[in-house]
């Protein structure tokens, strides 16, 4: 086993606007590897499979336990982490490329800050800033509590957005991500507040109605997060929302 | 309004297709289905429905405009999808693919069919009875082009259902998405039976 090698062909990016091209690498086999460590070696002895000195392939990670999120990429046409996804339960060559969904800064690592912006869209916080002490919040109910802190497991991944067929360059759709997370901040009880600016948000250009049903989020969220009945259940909070702000209602905030 | 437009023409996108394109369907291929009776049956059905009240202000209102409005639409939510079934080949993400192929094939037909029928009889060129649909089905292209036609308008109901209950807030839990899956089946399974069996009586007179 000391010789075994294990090849991977990655898909690579000199630079966010040049054009990308596919190198393959020959890897040492060690027991248990992951693909963040496999990536490693490359770093360590950057030689790609035909002997020539080259560049080092970049990507991006931190946590490596799957709960930062800034791991995920492509790995034999799967979008997942590169952390949690182990090079012995995979078929060879191991084909690694960036996203998709998100533009490339170089090589693996692409530039997220898109969901980011998404988050600030819907107002995914809690506002508690006030001029005074506000006092402890209301308490939250304990089974509410349990499905609440499912939707907080988001780690804003991306691996949604690239599965979404709705989440693309035509199309404005902040995606499932996002909404869900207004889910989220709309179930805590002082976040609850603010419930209706975080709903009316949700009917903006790219907002809930960009969805259309494919169920792919759910499917491939690595966090196992409900997403799809996060996006039913804001569809019947948009839809209560609308008729309020329309026909009028003193619930409305 | 004019802030949320997209949520407003989506959520209108949504209602049209049920109410009332999807009713009048429904009643479509019923009144249709008066031909298995024989000729004379689909010819005083098909009259009563000619001779209804006010029937170009309920033709416009409950037909033309809100299906215009649901194709428009629908075919800018084709375009602005880009489908991955072959990464994703999950049963939703299908059902994702096929509802925006059968929007376009049932466009394709519904333009066909309504040239061929209404727009005809409007122009005084054909003659509102059973001998017209018998006359254009004879026709083995033409009616393959109308199964495919009716099948393809009856999934996009039936699916087009099970999205109109989630776009609504209705079916909110994994469970009763999935008891709708099976209901809006049977509803396709119904209404394509009514619609294909007209279809053969037109065509093969049995």
């Amino acid at each position: 086993m000391a010789n075994q090698k294990i090849k991977l062909i990655i898909t690579r990016q000199d630079s966010p606007d040049s054009s990308s091209y596919e190198e393959t690498f020959e890897v040492n086999y060690r027991e248990n590897m992951n693909i963040i460590s496999a990536l490693m070696e490359i770093q360590r002895n950057p030689y790609n499979a035909n002997g020539d000195k080259v560049a080092p392939v970049a990507w991006e990670s931190n946590c490596l336990e799957e709960v930062c999120g800034a791991c995920s990429m492509i790995i034999n046409g799967k979008p997942r982490q590169s952390c949690s996804t182990l090079v012995d339960k995979l078929e060879q060559p191991i084909r690694l490329a960036p996203m998709a969904t998100f533009p490339v800064m170089r090589d693996l690592a692409v530039d997220r800050s898109r969901m980011f912006e998404s988050l600030k869209k819907v107002k995914a916080w809690i506002p508690i800033d006030g001029t005074h002490d506000l006092g402890p919040g209301p308490r939250m109910p304990e089974k509410k509590r349990q499905w609440a802190y499912e939707l907080s497991k988001c780690m804003t991944c991306g691996v949604c957005l690239e599965a979404c067929p709705n989440v693309n360059s035509d199309s404005e759709f902040i995606g499932p991500a996002a909404l869900s997370q207004v889910r989220l901040f709309n179930s805590h009880p002082t976040g609850e507040m603010n419930k209706g600016e975080r709903l009316d948000a949700l009917m903006e250009e790219g907002g809930l109605a960009g969805c259309g049903n494919s169920q792919n989020c759910v499917q491939v969220c690595p966090k196992g997060i409900p997403l799809t009945t996060s996006i039913a259940a804001l569809n019947r909070d948009t839809n209560i929302q609308s008729f309020k702000n329309f026909f009028g209602s003193d619930y409305a905030y | 309004m004019a802030e949320n437009r997209e949520f407003f023409y989506r959520r209108l996108h949504s209602l049209l297709g049920v109410i009332p394109i999807g009713v009048f369907l429904v009643q479509h291929l019923v009144i249709n289905h008066f031909a298995v009776y024989g000729e004379e049956s689909f010819n005083k059905a098909a009259g009563f429905m000619h001779d209804l009240p006010f029937r170009i202000l309920l033709e416009t209102f409950i037909i033309f405009l809100p299906i215009l409005f649901h194709a428009i639409l629908g075919v800018y939510i084709v375009f602005v999808a880009k489908n991955n079934v072959k990464r994703y080949g999950f049963f939703r993400n299908w059902m994702f693919f096929l509802q925006r192929i059968t929007g376009i094939v049932t466009l394709v037909f519904i333009v066909w069919h309504v040239w061929e029928t209404r727009v005809a009889i409007g122009m005084g060129n054909a003659e509102l009875d059973y001998s017209l649909m018998e006359g254009i089905l004879s026709s083995t292209f033409m009616f393959w082009f109308y199964i495919v036609g009716v099948v393809s308008t009856t999934f996009h109901f039936a699916n087009g259902l099970w999205s109109f209950l989630v776009t609504w807030g209705i079916t909110v839990t994994p469970r009763s998405q999935k008891i709708a899956t099976y209901a809006t089946l049977l509803v396709f399974v119904a209404v394509t039976y009514i619609g294909v069996r007209t279809l053969i009586k037109f065509a093969y007179g049995v």
